[in-house]
């Protein structure tokens, strides 16, 4: 691999653009795709086949193997709520490949020490996810118990393509939260899209169980 | 296939320093074999690793040719299938089969 191509595939991935890497097998030659200007004929369209399915694999294209490499932006996880089940969820999503950012606007819970390897954005949810762009893989879970906080960032979430929207707390105070976004104009599909109480039923009871089971139910949403 | 772990960005990060980097990426997995087409493995001059292309099974015959790479070697297509344990050979006793793309970053 040219060192160009590394540094190519390596400011896709920080400008969350997806790029497929070609390699022909027989000599190793490399294309990226799209950006590359000539390519060999019918690889721009198998690269952009591979795209949309994000999955890597041999494409044989006019006699010749091809290794066709999707290179696709990480998952993101927005954590709303910078409280103690936060601190083990950003570690479990960050290790399971997840670009965290945790918002939060009361400064003394969103600080970098208290949550190494995230983003941390000392803000109102509402234009916290806005400035995130929250697209079709990004997740939003809301952790505050507080509704300033937490109802803001679920009406935001309910309104983007987030693929998982999830919320802490009590059967009870989740039918009060459901109660509260359907007067802001949400529909019982919307509301449905809402995992609540947030996680897998583990049986969970400390911070770190719970976070845990937060994390299971993320990656379940992703690959299952 | 992005597995999260940024093993590209290590790899670049390593160049930076002045340490020569190779690369191995899973081509094709058959069977029950543990990482997926385009799961990647970073190696440098100095000992670093990062990422991985199967579950710890091949990565010492990989991690050889790499380094082969690094000292001038082409760019090569390992493939790896059932281990035989009397031959005491590379491979994955998992009863899986990979293929695996070595080169340097020059």
């Amino acid at each position: 691999m040219r060192r160009r191509v590394l540094e190519a595939l390596v400011a896709a991935r920080a400008a969350r653009r997806p790029v497929v890497l070609a390699t022909r097998l027989s000599d190793g030659a490399q294309w990226l795709l799209p950006d590359a200007a000539e390519e060999a004929a019918g690889l721009r369209e198998a690269a952009a086949a591979r795209l949309a399915g994000e999955a890597s694999g041999v494409a044989e294209i006019e006699g010749e193997r091809w290794f066709l490499a999707v290179e696709a932006p990480a998952p993101r996880l927005a954590i709303v709520g910078a409280v103690h089940i936060a601190q083990s969820l950003a570690g479990f999503a960050g290790a399971c490949g997840f670009a965290v950012t945790v918002i939060d606007p009361r400064a003394a819970f969103a600080t970098e020490a208290r949550f190494p390897g995230a983003a941390v954005a000392v803000a109102w949810p509402g234009e916290a996810l806005a400035a995130l762009g929250t697209d079709a893989r990004t997740a939003v879970v809301a952790l505050s118990h507080d509704p300033k906080i937490d109802d803001p960032a679920l009406d935001a979430a309910l309104r983007s393509e987030a693929f998982y929207v999830a919320a802490l707390g009590s059967r009870r105070s989740h039918a009060a939260r459901l109660e509260r976004l359907r007067a802001l104009g949400h529909g019982a599909a919307a509301l449905a899209r809402i995992r609540g109480p947030a996680g897998l039923a583990i049986g969970a009871k400390t911070a770190p169980e719970i976070a845990l089971s937060i994390a299971a139910q993320l990656v379940e949403a992703r690959r299952a | 296939m992005s597995d999260g772990e940024d093993v590209l960005g290590a790899a670049a990060s390593w160049l930076a320093v002045g340490e020569r980097v190779a690369l191995a990426t899973v081509v094709e997995s058959w069977g029950s074999s543990p990482r997926p087409a385009g799961s990647r493995m970073a190696v440098s001059d100095r000992g670093r690793i990062a990422g991985s292309v199967s579950g710890g099974c091949v990565e010492g015959a990989v991690i050889e040719a790499a380094r082969d790479c690094l000292a001038g070697g082409a760019a090569r297509e390992m493939t790896f299938g059932v281990s035989d344990e009397r031959a005491w050979a590379v491979g994955l006793p998992c009863g899986g089969r990979i293929t695996v793309w070595v080169e340097a970053v020059v």
